[in-house]
């Protein structure tokens, strides 16, 4: 079986047998775009009906199970809803920035998106600088959650975006230092070629203790970026109604919460891609065979989404105080010590390796 | 308590309420409390500690346990129970009695609070376990919980 996966050049040749070259680009910069918009919207759809089920099973309920096979039309019918409800605002609101803060939270999720290898050659954009590049990327959004909050003119919304902006900033460096931990191992920020490396092992089996210490940091930390429970104070429905998003209806609405989603994915995504291998199988099972990869990747993404679902409905929510204890006093500085632990281990060869 | 056994007293409680969460999930399939109403209609059985209705249970004499001595008219917090009642001549001892007519119970005004209930000194009402209580006409809220010709089971006062 010969898929060929690199759909870039794929599309790119397809389009200049008709069209001039730049036009080609432009037709294969746009065709991606699509398909990337239509595949995530959906998999935003079905993630958020994977989190409906799990929590259902979690409390011992059923979950959504009427629309459809095992209810899994139902995010499709609430999506459809939400397209057809009248969008409203309040009076006072800032009309241009309320209107603008969905796309920024939407656009700057889906942009994540692009850098990631689903297999071999499978990948949008193959850059250079692809982990930091997901690093900045990740911060923009919260942009948009407090573009959104300030312009609502709606105190719970305000206090909600304010609170979104501490979390992010506070967490970012976390988020940012675990992963420079595992760069240390690479030497390479290139997505491609920190899974090229982990052909000898997965970094998180090749860094030993730093590198799971260095994984629990990034799955706390990165459970917070996303804004969601035991860290969604900036939602928090006890305190807030809906916090930021609560002036927003309609479709408007269902771009933040399809971000939500999409950034919980882009969290699992990147520790997949970073300490476990990629698209890698197991043991190079099918390493012949590289459209399975796309599997593989899933696979291992879907175990630690459900991983930070576990979270969201086993701990209670914390407060804003000791978030930024946890963040300030423990995370950091336990961070910066696995960082120097870690080079350690690099300089002095101990890594296992298969 | 040191620094870094803070952080290991948290890891492992976290990871005691992610083992509790988790075999909640696992054991899900079998333990589901959901109960899909319409379709298991017919064999739905509401568990002893809901609150329908209240209903005044009788033998198959028709005798009920009811003195008439209003304590639930009294503890109900709305008014949902109405007494009427009036002295007759027990026909056993030939002395004129304290009797219930109508026990009057307003399901509509009910809160379910089980105040009556728990007044009541002879357990003469108690709660029904039955869930389809809405009807098209408010007066057939209005219940009269005692059956036309029922009278106090003997032995009750005493």
């Amino acid at each position: 079986m010969n898929i060929t996966l690199s759909i870039t050049k794929t599309i790119y040749e397809f389009l200049a047998g008709y069209l001039s070259n730049d036009a080609a680009n432009i037709g294969t910069m746009v065709t991606i775009a699509l398909i990337y918009l239509a595949i995530f919207a959906v998999a935003g759809l079905y993630l958020v009906l994977l989190e409906r089920k799990v929590a259902a099973w979690f409390q011992l309920r059923i979950g959504p199970n009427r629309v459809g096979f095992w209810g899994l039309l139902q995010t499709m019918a609430d999506a459809l809803k939400l397209v057809s409800k009248e969008l409203t605002g309040t009076v006072k609101a800032d009309k241009f920035l309320y209107n603008l803060a969905p796309y920024f939270v939407i656009v700057s999720s889906l942009m994540a998106l692009a850098v990631f290898p689903f297999t071999k050659e499978f990948q949008a954009f193959d850059i250079n600088i692809g982990v930091f590049f997901l690093i900045a990327i990740s911060s923009i959004g919260v942009i948009g959650i407090l573009l959104g909050g300030w312009a609502s003119n709606n105190k719970f919304a305000l206090i909600g975006a304010m609170r979104s902006g501490v979390q992010t900033i506070s967490y970012e460096l976390s988020v940012g230092l675990s992963l420079l931990t595992m760069i240390l191992i690479t030497g390479t920020l290139q997505l491609s070629e920190i899974v090229e490396i982990q052909k000898n092992g997965w970094l998180i089996v090749q860094g030993h203790i730093p590198a799971i210490i260095a994984f629990m940091i990034y799955m706390i930390a990165g459970t917070a970026e996303t804004n969601r429970a035991p860290f969604d104070m900036v939602e928090a429905e006890s305190e807030l109604g809906a916090g930021f998003h609560t002036e927003y209806s309609g479709m408007k609405f269902a771009y933040f919460f399809l971000a939500e989603f999409i950034n919980m994915f882009i969290i699992a995504a990147i520790a997949t891609t970073v300490f476990f291998g990629g698209w890698l199988s197991p043991f190079g099972i099918t390493e012949s065979i590289p459209w399975l990869g796309v599997f593989w990747f899933m696979g291992k993404t879907l175990v630690l989404v459900f991983l930070i679902m576990w979270f969201r409905w086993t701990f209670p929510r914390l407060r804003v105080d000791q978030l930024l204890t946890l963040e300030w006093k423990y995370l950091l500085p336990l961070n910066l010590l696995n960082i120097v632990l870690m080079a350690l281990i690099v300089w002095l060869n101990l890594t296992i390796q298969f | 308590m040191s620094y870094f056994g803070d952080i290991y007293k948290g890891i492992k409680t976290l990871l005691t309420g992610m083992s509790v969460t988790g075999k909640y999930f696992l054991h899900s399939r079998k333990g589901a409390i959901t109960q899909q109403y319409p379709d298991n209609r017919d064999t739905l059985k509401m568990f002893d500690r809901f609150r329908g209705e209240v209903v005044m249970p009788h033998d198959e004499n028709n005798e009920h346990r009811c003195t008439g001595c209003q304590k639930c008219e009294i503890a109900c917090p709305n008014g949902t129970i109405e007494i009427i009642w009036d002295r007759q001549i027990d026909p056993e001892t030939g002395k004129k009695k304290k009797m219930i007519d109508q026990h009057i119970y307003h399901l509509g005004m009910c809160t379910m609070c089980g105040l009556c209930i728990e007044a009541c000194p002879t357990d003469a009402i108690l709660w029904a376990q039955n869930y389809e209580n809405s009807v098209y006409d408010r007066t057939k809220l209005t219940k009269v919980l005692n059956q036309p010709g029922s009278k106090l089971m003997p032995g009750v006062e005493d």
